[in-house]
């Protein structure tokens, strides 16, 4: 099966913002964030992209 | 030996010669090297004994040796389902894919050269059979000028104005002009992005340009020659990075994003100048009659 426009992950430091139904990565700042999702992006072939400040999800498309 | 041997032999060879005048590697990379290039001289050679011997069957008044030629229409079929299939089978490890729409204008252009071919030996070898051979050359040289110009189509430039536009983030959002291309989360991403990206725009001049360049398949043309030309900033697993070309939807304009390896804003509009309008691409609403009655078909 190949997955198209998918949230792979859901990476945030916003407990609040936690999204269901995906794999969540929490964090403490938003440098450990940004480090999480560059690796995120990289592993799963998908590109992360930021929906607020706190909230970033990786999308396979 | 006998009448017909030597206009047989020159109409193959002109047949041939055209062929080989047609066939042309430029940066888009196709007839590719020296084996695709053997396929298709081959193949223009059979043409060309196609189109020949029908002059001397005209001649013999054997008719139904005319015939003869619906061969050549499901042989030559079957060059651009060669050519399809090729291509289609190599473009999905193309890093910037070439899209089905050119593909299929690829190889229409391959099955139609060949039937430019047949054409231009039909027409030397019945100039020579029935003035002289120097009839003939000249028969040629028409029919090489007339398959010159009818496997030239149109060019993108004729049809849009293109202008370079410095790409921009607005928060995670990537703009070239005011037409949204992608979201990008990563600071790090935006800054290689920033760096290496450039953004032009086609405005389309008319109606049917508009038209022409809203097709998907005309703007992925207008990313892969441009990133074969200037090389991609890219590699397979940065989904992030590929090239995308975006439409303002109030306007038609499109905003061309891309990430060369060659920053070279002069050559960059050259190529996507010379981008080949696709045929399938092609729209023309301006041609609708709609002044006709509603119940009209």
């Amino acid at each position: 099966m190949i997955l198209e426009k998918f949230v792979l992950a859901a990476i945030t430091t916003n407990p609040k913002k936690m999204p269901s139904g995906t794999a969540v990565f929490h964090c403490d700042s938003k440098e450990e964030m940004e480090k999480v999702a560059a690796n995120l992006e990289a592993i799963l072939d998908g590109i992360a992209h930021a929906l607020t400040e706190d909230l970033y999800i990786i999308v396979k498309h | 030996m006998n009448e017909y041997t030597l206009p047989i032999v020159f109409g193959i060879a002109i047949g041939t010669l055209s062929r080989l005048f047609m066939l042309r590697t430029d940066y888009r990379q196709y007839p590719t090297y020296l084996h695709g290039k053997i396929i298709h001289v081959a193949l223009g050679f059979i043409a060309a004994g196609l189109g020949t011997v029908a002059g001397p069957a005209i001649m013999e008044e054997e008719f139904t040796a005319i015939t003869f030629l619906t061969l050549a229409a499901s042989q030559f079929r079957e060059v651009r389902n060669m050519e399809r299939n090729t291509l289609t089978e190599l473009d999905s490890y193309e890093l910037v894919s070439r899209g089905k729409t050119y593909i299929e204008g690829i190889a229409i252009a391959f099955e139609s050269r060949n039937y430019l071919v047949i054409f231009t030996s039909l027409v030397s070898t019945l100039a020579y059979l029935i003035f002289n051979i120097w009839a003939g050359l000249i028969a040629a040289i028409i029919a090489v000028i007339i398959s010159h110009k009818l496997m030239s189509g149109g060019k993108l430039g004729d049809i849009v104005e293109i202008e370079y536009m410095e790409p921009r983030f607005e928060g995670a959002g990537l703009y070239v002009d005011n037409i949204y291309i992608m979201n990008i989360g990563l600071p790090e991403r935006q800054k290689e992005v920033i760096r290496y990206g450039m953004g032009f725009i086609l405005k389309p001049k008319n109606m049917n340009a508009r038209s022409t360049i809203a097709n998907l398949g005309q703007r992925q043309a207008v990313l892969h020659d441009l990133s074969t030309a200037l090389g991609v900033y890219r590699d397979s697993g940065t989904p992030a990075l590929v090239p995308l070309a975006k439409r303002d939807l109030d306007d038609g304009r499109v905003g061309v994003f891309v990430l060369p390896q060659e920053r070279d804003i002069e050559r960059a509009i050259t190529v996507i100048g010379d981008v080949p309008t696709l045929e399938n691409a092609i729209r023309m609403p301006s041609e609708k009659k709609s002044n006709e009655g509603s119940g009209a078909q």
